[in-house]
């Protein structure tokens, strides 16, 4: 009980305080990539202190919705941090949910964010908000059929049961209906947590942006949790790639040794996909916004694939 | 006078819960007076599955009714319509025989049609009590054959001699049976695309009806289906259930599309009952393609997914109607163009409504989460079967749920958005008053529903698989292993859930950031300001963002279906084309419905009837001549 409880602070710890670094570790490598030096990889938590010691500015004409959305939206984060195997298999919370939940829990996150950028009343939260609910909706069936492939195949949806189903069966992972499945959810992750082609982290111009607009009229700490959770979707998000398609490292034992471990390992496999993810971001350009449906039409036919393939190579 | 009559509805629900309660657990009870009428008399029988829908009936009806009495503020019209609306719902999955059952049918659609007529003034009300009488009759006309076939076939007008009947009839019997009885039951739920009537009626009658209406009018509808599909006929071919499930696919998307583009929020919400009834449905559809598979247990699962989401979707639609209803007492307004700012103005309303609009989209842990989830692992274990193409069936109803569920969210944070964020955008909603002491009871007894059933599965799930347990034919365990008060925990280990233990952590993790914020030392001062606006001096509602323009990547998105007509009316300055003096825009959808299957046949009726007018002359001489033609045929004939 005790060493679950200290499981579970340990998997959220990893997640929340990991994220930041991730982010700063992608925005270098995206730098150096195009030839410039940029930042720290430590600059994030640096903002974040900052935003942290500034007064927050509310408009007047917003309600306790607003001021609630940050709460809400970190809070779905930890407690997907808690429900996901991100060390090991069978996280303390694991058997209060599955990818279903999963999913409902990121639309949670979104659904208040959506509404916090409609309520000061500006047109560029509006557009925001409809943008990324318009992006969220057209993902959701990726999401679930992509896993659906890899369940088909664990026999169960419950996340630590596939991931100790592929780490049994090694050669799973290299067989058509994983790899399409795993291009699947790559282009959802894009999508979800707002990276190049479909939105631009780095850009503040109205016309182009999804999230950045929603969330304009945040500053102070409320800022600082939104960036926070932002981060800490595009840590979970990663590690659901990693942890899900290649699992090795992922102990389901709740002892130091291997957990530590899989928390190497997990470190390793991130480090191999946030340098894909600044690849593919400095290599495309962002797409028209109403050319993002067609990206998302397209990871769903990967994902259709994915699960024919499973049922062609029964 | 008139809240002596809602009361009385209350009361006569609260009655019905407990029968219905009472028949859940297993209580038989059997009422019949054959004297009363002709052909086998009347006679009612409390079964499980009756029980659960006399109790939902039951349920729904009580918070309606404590909210009518706010909201009717007395006035008498329509009341005794109600008390007959709400009497003949109970008696529908009471009845026992085709007789009982069609006068309780017909009355419950009567009683409606009147209560749609509430605002007769209004020609829109008209016209919608129009379509819903026509559509609602044709539907009548196809149970009404369906179940003379079998009373014949069968040699019984008894639902009990059915059940031992039906199954020894020729496949192609059955066929026709089930597709008929279906058409009528499908009519009723508002199964695309016999649809048409409900986003037309449901929005004209008084809220408190239009809750009942959707919440569980409709489901007697689902009803019928599980009776004529499961129980009277005992499941069929995999064609059956692989068309509900489609139906349900379609119903479910195609609802949520036109939600999605509707700014009218009471037919936002008939829109969306379409969707959910879609989504039970799928369940259904789930249930009996399993139970066709010799799959019981899967079976029982689809099953009591479509049973809990009828459930859910009774509290969560009937909360959301009755706080649309609020909205509407208080702004004299459907149109959300026209609102905005409630929330500061009506926040109990808007708490409502954002519970109603969380649980819809089927955010946990509340209750259109749980049925959501079940509808999903009955959905994803379609593996067990073994036929490629029924498999292909359920990876489209599987992500067809999600896409509904994505459109769904998408949509109510535009209809909850709009209405009651930022700043009013009419006169009207500017000076609305929060809603008074007994609607507001009405609702907060459905946030109540929504929450409980939202974190009670481990408590509910067992009630309903045994209700459902006699209708998941062969291989259905009688007593499921579900996990223990914490836990769902389905199939092995297949799939599992803790609502319970997800609302104890999503607690904790709103608690972690504030002890964080704390404990960093982070700044606690907040400062009022005005919204950035570019530098612009002035923040007016015409600044913000409109439903319209909300809806408008949907639109492009999805063109193809909805078909956007865009006009432009510009009218420019005499003197010169540089100066505009007007400019209007409109942007509606077209129903592909309307356009490619009720105008044609409509037109195919009109012209029918044009070439029959001939032997229409006016003479009675001639009447005299065919009524005797017709006599010489028949007796011919006989």
């Amino acid at each position: 009980m005790i060493a679950g409880a200290a499981l579970g602070l340990l998997q959220v710890f990893v997640v929340a305080a990991g994220a930041p670094l991730l982010v700063g570790v992608l925005r270098t490598l995206k730098a150096r990539l195009v030839g410039r030096r940029g930042p720290s990889p430590w600059q994030p938590y640096a903002d974040l202190r900052k935003l942290l010691g500034k007064d927050a500015v509310v408009s007047e004409t917003t309600s306790w919705i607003f001021r609630v959305t940050p709460y809400v939206l970190t809070a779905s984060m930890l407690v997907t941090a808690l429900v996901i195997p991100v060390l090991v298999t069978r996280p303390p919370l694991g058997f209060a949910g599955n990818i279903v939940l999963l999913m409902y829990l990121f639309l949670l996150g979104t659904f208040f964010l959506a509404l916090a950028g409609l309520d000061a009343g500006s047109a560029f939260g509006g557009m925001g908000s409809s943008r990324e609910v318009a992006v969220a909706a057209l993902a959701e069936p990726t999401v679930i059929l992509a896993v659906f492939a890899l369940a088909l195949r664990a026999g169960t949806i419950n996340l630590g049961g596939v991931v100790e189903r592929v780490e049994a069966e090694p050669w799973l992972a290299v067989n058509p209906a994983h790899l399409l499945a795993f291009a699947a959810f790559f282009i959802v992750m894009l999508a979800e947590t707002g990276r190049l082609p479909v939105d631009n982290p780095a850009t503040h111009l109205e016309l182009t942006m999804i999230h950045e607009a929603m969330v304009l009229e945040y500053s102070g700490r409320y800022l600082a949790l939104v960036e926070w959770a932002a981060a800490m979707k595009l840590f979970l998000f990663l590690t659901l790639l990693a942890n899900l398609f290649f699992p090795w490292g992922v102990t389901h034992l709740a002892e130091p040794v291997p957990v530590a471990l899989g928390l190497l390992a997990l470190v390793g496999k991130l480090a191999v996909l946030t340098t894909l993810l600044a690849l593919v971001e400095t290599s495309v350009a962002k797409l028209r916004l109403f050319r993002v449906p067609e990206l998302l039409a397209g990871s769903f036919a990967l994902a259709i694939l994915s699960v024919m393939a499973v049922f062609l190579l029964r | 006078m008139a809240r002596l009559g809602y009361a009385l509805a209350a009361v006569l629900g609260l009655a019905a819960v407990g029968g219905g309660a009472a028949g859940m657990l297993g209580r038989e009870w059997t009422l019949a007076v054959p004297w009363l009428v002709p052909l086998g008399g009347l006679e009612l029988a409390l079964d499980p599955l009756g029980g659960f829908f006399l109790a939902l009936v039951g349920a729904a009806a009580v918070p309606a009714s404590i909210y009518a009495i706010g909201a009717a503020g007395g006035a008498a019209r329509g009341v005794g319509a109600y008390l007959v609306f709400v009497a003949a719902m109970c008696a529908v999955p009471l009845a026992a025989n085709v007789m009982t059952f069609a006068l309780a049918w017909e009355l419950m659609s009567l009683a409606s049609y009147f209560l749609v007529l509430h605002e007769r003034e209004r020609p829109e009300s008209v016209q919608a009590a129009w379509a819903y009488a026509v559509m609602t009759h044709v539907g009548l006309a196809c149970l009404l054959g369906g179940m003379l076939l079998l009373s014949a076939w069968t040699g019984s007008v008894r639902f009990a001699d059915w059940r031992a009947g039906a199954p020894l009839l020729a496949a192609g019997a059955r066929d026709l049976a089930f597709a008929l009885l279906a058409l009528g039951f499908a009519g009723k739920a508002g199964v695309i695309p016999l649809h048409i009537w409900l986003p037309l009626a449901h929005p004209a009658a008084p809220s408190h009806v239009s809750a009942l209406m959707s919440g569980v009018m409709i489901k007697l509808g689902v009803y019928g289906l599980m009776r004529a599909g499961v129980d009277w006929l005992g499941g069929g071919p995999a064609w059956w259930g692989t068309a509900l499930l489609l139906a349900g696919v379609v119903s479910a998307v195609v609802g949520v599309l036109y939600a999605l583009v509707e700014h009218d929020l009471k037919r936002l919400l008939a829109f969306h009952s379409i969707e959910n009834v879609g989504i039970i449905l799928m369940g259904l559809g789930a249930g009996m393609l399993y139970r066709q598979a010799g799959l019981g247990g899967l079976a029982l699962l689809g099953l009591v997914a479509a049973l809990y989401h009828t459930a859910n979707h009774a509290a969560f639609k009937g909360l959301l109607f009755l706080a649309a209803g609020a909205v509407v007492h208080a702004t004299g307004t459907r149109d959300v163009e026209r609102l905005g700012g409630l929330i500061k103005r009506m926040p109990w309303t808007a708490a409502c409504f954002l519970v109603g609009a969380a649980a819809i989209s089927a955010l946990p842990p509340l209750n259109g989460f749980v049925s959501e989830w079940l509808t999903f692992v009955a959905l994803l274990q379609n593996t067990q079967i073994a036929a490629p193409p029924l498999n292909l069936v359920f990876a489209l109803g599987i992500a067809g749920l999600a896409l509904t569920s994505g459109l769904a969210m998408a949509c109510f944070v535009k209809a909850f958005g709009i209405t009651f964020l930022a700043l009013p955008r009419s006169d009207a909603a500017a000076g609305a008053r929060e809603a008074g002491p007994a609607m507001r009871a009405g609702m907060a007894l459905l946030v109540a529903a929504c929450v409980a059933l939202g974190l009670g599965p481990t408590v509910v799930l067992p009630r309903l698989a045994a209700v459902a347990a006699p209708l998941a034919g062969a291989g259905a365990p009688a007593r499921p292993a579900l996990g223990d008060w914490l836990t769902v925990q389905l199939s092995g280990d297949f799939a599992s859930l803790s609502p319970l233990a997800i609302a104890a952590a999503l607690t904790l993790g709103l608690a972690a950031p504030l002890v964080a914020l704390r404990l960093a030392g982070a700044s606690r001062r907040r400062r009022l300001y005005e919204t950035w606006g570019c530098g612009r001096m002035l923040q007016t509602a015409r600044m913000e963002y409109t439903a319209t323009a909300f809806a408008n990547p949907f639109k492009r998105v999805f063109d193809f279906f909805y078909r956007p007509a865009k006009r432009l009316d510009i009218e420019f300055h005499p003197e010169s084309r540089l100066f505009v003096e007007r400019i209007e825009y409109a942007n509606p959808t077209r129903s592909i419905f309307e356009d490619w299957l009720y105008r044609p046949v409509l037109a195919g009726l009109h012209a029918a009837a044009r070439s029959v007018r001939p032997i229409q002359s006016g003479s009675a001489n001639l009447y005299l001549a065919y009524i005797l033609v017709a006599l010489i045929v028949l007796l011919v004939f006989a």
